[in-house]
């Protein structure tokens, strides 16, 4: 069971999996557990998905976020895989689903998830994040916290601080 | 002055207690080293050659009198008594130890000043021109604009993991262009529309390293409330769509050459159009607020003394030849602005000693109120220095070693620290400055030749800017032996270029006499108003391949 990080460090337990992308030719191997499977397969299988409050999406860093333009709150729950922490598309590919498709349900990060990077990713708009299992989650608390504020807007705060200072 | 408020001093705090946490982790083990990398390096820290190398950040190159007092006491305590000035207004500390760099940063952040990502694939400190403000050409202040920028930059959530790094600066000057900007990845010219508004003309895609490239305009004009904005959107596109499978592919010049200027600058506009009216927009009054973080010094009416200065350089001909080369018109009258060359031949050029360091700061007290400058081409700057004082800082200086009048001459070589320091670099470059400067110590020769950049680099990676000298210098290693390949005709100013190579490379004992033969094609070629750059592009490389490889 996925040990999962909420914005505020606190940890909880959730039954939710990952499911890959199936090998070509191949069709997906639902478990029978609440699952998240490929975004573009969760479209391809709209008419099948859409309702069941058991299947969420995942988008791999490489993937745009606009193929689920205007459907992104069907869903519960949306993970954006981070393939290498290095790889930084997923901080947009959040902004995006939030701020320009509006995804209001819970947005978790997946895959190589440290404990340095947190930070960017809360404010990026992600509210649950499953650390790498090596990574002690102990410390998630804090690594979230080392800032009071931000200089520019973000997700989490649409009023920069040339904003606050002038008022 | 550069100005700090409360939420700088605050955030730079905390940066150091989260890099004090980082550095912790990582000699306890708890970071692997490929994953501390990133985070040491947005904080200035390369592990190098000999040591660890800490890149110290000098926004828009001002520093106070206490900040380079601060600087050479932390050279003292936790180096060995020097530290390096970059070619992009940083100062580096060669030699400090992994666990005492939190320290250096608290100390660093007690003056205002930090290393906040000085390195690493993220957005890099915003450069400007060193005169900026004191100037009497340009169109406005760009260092507010640049202020802007850092702060809109610093730790920026989504772009902290970029394909590669990332380099934006500002130039304001209508002539002259000493912020390099056509070379960077967003360079950013401040013009003003027909209605008199400002705003800025933007290159997108310039840069040096293995494939230099001058950056094309992907927008005209850009008006000056929408900087933020549309640079979020230059950002977002390159973060979701540069290459990240090949390091040496992962410029923002590389995603630009491949959909073209056109074809990037309609994605651009594109992501724009979604976020152009959020609350990243600039206003009217945050503007006004950031103009008010550089305040202008409280000037002083002077006394005419164009005749007692016209007399003093009449006596005295090395006075005379530091004023033509190394002072400039200031946009206050009775004042002038003093570069103080840090080029003395057998000096590695922006090597600077503790004492030295505090020189300066004695310096910009008595005769700068309190301030002083670091450019890009190594040396530093007195920006505000009254005329009547003018001999007396020139007296004052000599002795020190920055009185040496060969500013953009081409003895005022702009050089990286090569590879007596560097573990990136090919080839020595410092030696080969010194060989260079020693061949054209006759000062009567040297401002005969006129402006010349020399750029020399120890690397492909290009620190020394090598791609825009009129001559750039080029360390490679060829089969184990240090060889400098030449390129002609490159240029940093309004009329950037990117040099060409003249052919096989030399040997470091031949390079005194091969900078020698290029510059004798020079003259015999000349007509007489021509800079070394006219004469080149009239004439072509022929005539200097010839000569050389005669």
């Amino acid at each position: 069971m996925p040990e999962v990080i909420a914005k505020d460090g606190s940890m909880t337990n959730d039954e939710w999996v990952v499911v890959q992308r199936p090998a070509d030719g191949e069709s997906l191997d639902l478990p029978d557990k609440p699952a998240l499977i490929p975004a573009d397969l969760w479209l391809a299988g709209k008419d099948h998905f859409q309702g069941d409050k058991s299947i969420g999406v995942w988008f791999d860093s490489h993937q745009e976020p606009e193929i689920l333009e205007g459907l992104v709150n069907e869903v519960d729950v949306i993970a954006v895989n981070f393939p290498k922490f290095a790889d930084g598309r997923g901080y947009s590919i959040a902004r995006l689903l939030r701020e320009r498709l509006g995804y209001k349900n819970e947005l978790r990060a997946i895959g190589d998830v440290l404990l340095d990077q947190l930070q960017f990713m809360k404010r990026c708009g992600f509210d649950r994040f499953v650390l790498r299992s090596d990574k002690n989650a102990e410390e998630a608390a804090r690594c979230l916290n080392f800032f009071s504020q931000g200089y520019q807007a973000a997700t989490d705060t649409d009023i920069p601080l040339f904003r606050r200072r002038a008022s | 002055m550069y100005l700090y408020d409360q939420h700088d001093r605050q955030i730079a705090a905390e940066r150091v207690e989260q890099f004090r946490d980082q550095t912790r982790r990582a000699l306890a083990g708890e970071l692997a080293e490929d994953e501390f990398l990133p985070l040491r390096l947005q904080n200035g820290l390369y592990v190098q050659r000999l040591a660890p190398m800490l890149r110290i950040a000098v926004p828009y190159g001002m520093l106070r009198s206490d900040q380079l007092r601060r600087l050479a006491r932390i050279c003292r305590d936790y180096d060995k008594g020097y530290a390096h000035f970059t070619t992009r207004q940083n100062v580096q500390l060669n030699w400090p130890a992994l666990e005492d760099v939190p320290d250096i940063l608290a100390e660093l952040a007690e003056v205002e000043m930090h290393a906040n990502q000085t390195s690493g694939n993220c957005i890099r400190n915003t450069t400007t021109d060193q005169f900026s403000g004191v100037q009497d050409d340009e169109i406005a202040d760009p260092r507010p604009y640049c202020e802007i920028i850092r702060q809109w930059s610093t730790f920026h959530p989504e772009f902290a993991f970029l394909p590669r790094k990332f380099k934006v600066a500002v130039n304001a000057s209508e002539h002259s262009d000493r912020a390099a900007i056509q070379v960077h990845d967003i360079g950013l010219q401040l013009v003003r529309s027909e209605n008199g508004e400002l705003g800025f003309r933007v290159h997108v895609g310039g840069g040096l390293g293995r494939t230099p490239m001058v950056g094309p305009v992907i927008r005209d004009y850009l008006p000056e409330k929408d900087l933020l904005t549309y640079l979020e959107a230059v950002l977002r596109v390159y973060n979701r769509y540069g290459r990240r499978d090949n390091k040496f592919k992962a410029r923002i010049k590389i995603l630009v050459k491949a959909l073209t200027p056109e074809g990037f600058a309609e994605k651009v506009e594109a992501e724009w159009a979604h976020i152009k009216d959020s609350p990243t927009q600039l206003t009217g009054e945050a503007i006004e607020k950031f103009q008010t973080y550089f305040t202008e010094p409280a000037y002083q009416q002077v006394p005419d003394v164009a005749d007692i200065l016209a007399t003093q350089r009449f006596e005295n001909r090395p006075f005379d030849q530091w004023i033509a080369q190394n002072v400039d018109t200031h946009k206050k009258p009775g004042y002038a602005i003093v570069t103080l060359t840090m080029k003395k031949t057998g000096t590695p050029p922006g090597d600077v000693s503790d004492r030295q360091l505090e020189q300066i700061a004695d310096l910009a007290d008595d005769y700068s109120f309190g301030e002083a400058r670091v450019t890009h081409q190594q040396n530093a700057v007195l920006a505000d220095v009254r005329k009547d004082r003018l001999y007396d800082l020139w007296q004052a200086i000599s002795p020190m070693g920055f009185g040496t009048a060969n500013l953009n001459k081409l003895t005022d070589v702009i050089c990286c620290p090569g590879g007596d320091y560097c573990s990136l670099a090919n080839a020595k470059s410092i030696p080969v400055a010194e060989a260079i400067q020693r061949k054209f110590e006759d000062l009567d020769y040297l401002y005969d030749i006129g402006d010349l950049d020399l750029n020399i680099s120890g690397c492909m990676n290009a620190c020394g800017h090598h791609h825009v000298g009129n001559i750039g210098v080029l360390g490679v290693d060829k089969k184990g032996q240090e060889f400098y390949q030449i390129s002609l005709g490159g240029s940093s100013h309004h009329d950037a270029a990117i040099g060409k190579i003249l052919g096989p490379s030399f040997a470091r004992d031949a390079m005194p006499d091969v900078i020698k033969s290029i510059v004798d094609v020079y003259i015999d070629n000349r007509t007489q108003e021509e800079a070394f750059l006219d004469t080149y592009r009239r004439i072509g490389i022929d005539p200097f391949k010839e000569r050389v490889y005669a």
